[in-house]
């Protein structure tokens, strides 16, 4: 099995939300101070799957990222998780895009790698939390796509995936080369391993530009974007919260008992 | 890019009814529609929903477009792609809209590539520029931390609906619209998955969707002996239980309850957060509860922000004693 994994270095979703700032200047949000970026969390399930998937049948696990001031300890992470390659596509001719250019891309890298049987993608990158880029990519290749996959499991010249929907999941068969999005019902990333992390050091990324790829620059980056970004803000909260008090914590929990009834909410 | 017109919204269809995400859709469409002064068109896709047309005019339309073939019973990307393609280019609608739902994730961005055109997903709020008539299209990001507005210039301008972001409008069987049909024309050879099993699970007692007191539990319950003690408190209450993510991710409580950004959206008339911190992607999935509530031992938890009404302690003391006092009170 050849597979191929996309993932994106995002500003870490889990810092506490009154670190998070904006510059309304230039509608760009200001990295918080001390908090170090992530692969965002879903990419990680994405990799995770491969290498459930590489556990049992073998095979090259190639992870590429998209992206400007990559981190290496941060996109070498998959690499020290037990994926075998690392692309970036990591020039300022990449930077700025929207989903439509990112897919771009992502799929002229991904037909540069040439054979691959799954494309994986987590749901939506923890930034901007689009979830369109893994099916840009299948749509642009022309593949099939399961998209908010739960188990994927391979067989002979099928996958069967079990796609997440609201009130359980449905079981998917398709055929390969496909592309699947992976969502966090799939359960933990694992965690690097020493020798993943030695071996993970030691390994070089190979970076493309974009004259690397069979692209149009016009299409990439800022250039190709399509959708245009007219205003980013944070929403104010009201933010009066009515603390109940009591003798203790029960006594406490009485009074909310109280409070809601006199309210009418109970 | 003049020839473009009107709104076109994707009415899914539950159990032989609209779908509420399409009736919400319609409610937007509407206003969208007459703020254009162009018409609101409702796309019916399915195997046997042409009796479903007179609702989606009730509901706002102005024009039902429906495609049946038996291959379009369930959703299916490479069923519906196509249908989508086929209607936008035949209908040619300036903007159209689908929900953010498990069919609207998966359908709108991969038409939007095919029709070469863009998506802006998961928006709360749409609406028209007064100057330049385009689209504003409003959307939550990073989590709920932010919201962007976004306009696009290619055509048909798209976005997907958060569910319960809408309001539809007061059913009016009066209404009078006209319905086209529109040939499938599928290839179903070019459809490359099988749907092999739907396995759902159980739900007991009120749907966590419609009900109007959620009780969520968060990582502090500890573990799933907790989160039957919070049952107990919700059929007492006649609501349902909901979780943020990781109780849901460790296994105590069925993936299906989890509540936020890539959860379920609720939006009752009181929501009891115990034991969560209050990140932006849980806030997305309750934020628009009339009454968020939080018991939580940590005073500077994220959640006292968005709550009426808190407690600061430890559950496992405050939620008895709630429980026991509720009880005599709805006696
Ligand atoms: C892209 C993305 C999407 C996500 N989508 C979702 C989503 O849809 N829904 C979701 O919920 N999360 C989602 N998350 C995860 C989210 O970021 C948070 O990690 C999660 O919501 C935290 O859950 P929590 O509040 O239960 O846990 P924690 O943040 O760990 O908070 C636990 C809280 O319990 C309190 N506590 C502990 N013990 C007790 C006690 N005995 N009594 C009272 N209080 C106690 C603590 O003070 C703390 O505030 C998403 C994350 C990402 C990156
Ligand atoms: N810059 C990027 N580099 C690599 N992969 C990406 C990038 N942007 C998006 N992806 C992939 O596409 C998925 C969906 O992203 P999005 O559509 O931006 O929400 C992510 O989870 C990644 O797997």
């Amino acid at each position: 099995m050849n597979m191929i994994v996309c993932v994106k270095q995002v500003i870490d979703p889990e810092a506490p939300p009154a670190s998070f700032k904006i510059d309304a200047a230039t509608n760009s949000v200001v990295p918080p101070a001390g908090v170090p970026p992530v692969i965002s969390p879903f990419d990680e399930q994405a990799i995770e799957a491969a290498l459930r998937i590489k556990d049992a049948k073998g095979g090259k696990i190639t992870v590429i990222s998209l992206g400007t001031g990559l981190l290496r300890d941060v996109v070498k992470k998959p690499l020290s998780m037990g994926a075998d390659e690392l692309i970036l596509l990591e020039d300022p001719a990449f930077d700025g895009g929207d989903s439509w250019s990112t897919a771009a891309a992502l799929a002229a890298a991904i037909k540069k790698v040439g054979e691959f049987d799954i494309v994986f993608c987590g749901r939506q990158a923890a930034d901007w939390d689009s979830g369109q880029v893994g099916s840009g990519i299948a749509e642009i290749l022309g593949l099939p796509s399961v998209t908010l996959a739960k188990k994927v499991e391979v067989g002979d010249s099928k996958v069967t995936v079990e796609r997440v929907i609201p009130d359980g999941y449905e079981v998917v068969e398709v055929g390969l080369p496909a592309l699947i999005t992976v969502s966090n019902e799939l359960g933990e990333p694992r965690y690097a391993t020493i020798k993943g992390i030695m071996s993970a050091k030691r390994k070089e990324p190979i970076i493309w530009a974009p004259a690397d790829l069979e692209i149009d620059t016009a299409q990439i980056g800022a250039a190709g974007r399509r959708v245009k970004m007219l205003r980013l803000f944070q929403p104010v909260r009201e933010g009066a919260c009515e603390i109940i008090e009591g003798e203790d914590e029960a006594d406490a929990g009485a009074n909310l008992a109280a409070k809601l009834a006199e309210v009418k909410l109970l | 890019m003049a020839d473009n017109k009107g709104v076109l919204i994707l009415a899914e269809v539950v159990d032989g009814k609209l779908a509420a995400i399409a009736t919400e859709l319609l409610g937007v469409g509407r206003k969208l529609a007459d703020d254009l002064g162009e018409e609101l068109g409702a796309l019916l896709v399915g195997s046997e929903v042409s009796g479903i047309a007179q609702e989606a005019i009730a509901f706002g339309a102005d024009k039902v477009y429906v495609v049946e073939a038996p291959a379009l019973k369930d959703y299916r990307t490479d069923s519906y792609v196509p249908v989508v393609e086929k209607v936008a280019k035949e209908v040619m609608p300036k903007i159209l809209l689908m929900g953010q739902n498990s069919v609207g994730r998966d359908l709108a961005p991969r038409a939007a590539f095919r029709l070469e055109t863009s998506v802006s997903t998961d928006c709360v709020e749409l609406a028209i520029d007064a100057d330049s008539k385009q689209l504003l299209m409003t959307k939550p990001v990073y989590g709920g931390n932010a919201r962007a507005i976004y306009t696009t210039e290619s055509m048909p301008q798209m976005a997907t609906l958060r569910v319960k972001a809408g309001e539809p409008l007061e059913r009016d069987d009066a209404r009078k619209g006209e319905v086209v049909n529109i040939d499938a024309g599928l290839d179903e050879s070019a459809i490359r998955t099988t749907v092999k099993d739907t396995v759902l699970e159980e739900i007991k007692g009120i749907k966590l969707e419609d009900a109007n007191i959620v009780i969520s539990g968060g990582r502090g319950i500890g573990g799933p002996e907790g989160f039957q003690e919070l049952e107990e408190l919700a059929r007492m209450l006649k609501g349902a239980v909901g979780a943020s993510r990781p109780p849901c991710d460790s296994g105590w409580v069925p993936d299906t309850i989890q509540v936020g950004l890539t959860g379920k959206i609720v939006s009752p008339d009181l929501y009891i957060a115990v034991a969560i911190s209050g990140s932006s992607q849980h806030l997305a999935g309750c934020g628009g509860s009339k009454n968020i509530v939080a018991i939580n031992r940590d005073p500077e938890a994220n959640i006292f922000k968005e709550a009426a009404y808190g407690v600061v302690g430890d559950w496992k003391k405050i939620i008895p004693a709630f429980k026991e006092k509720a009880k005599g009170l709805l006696a």
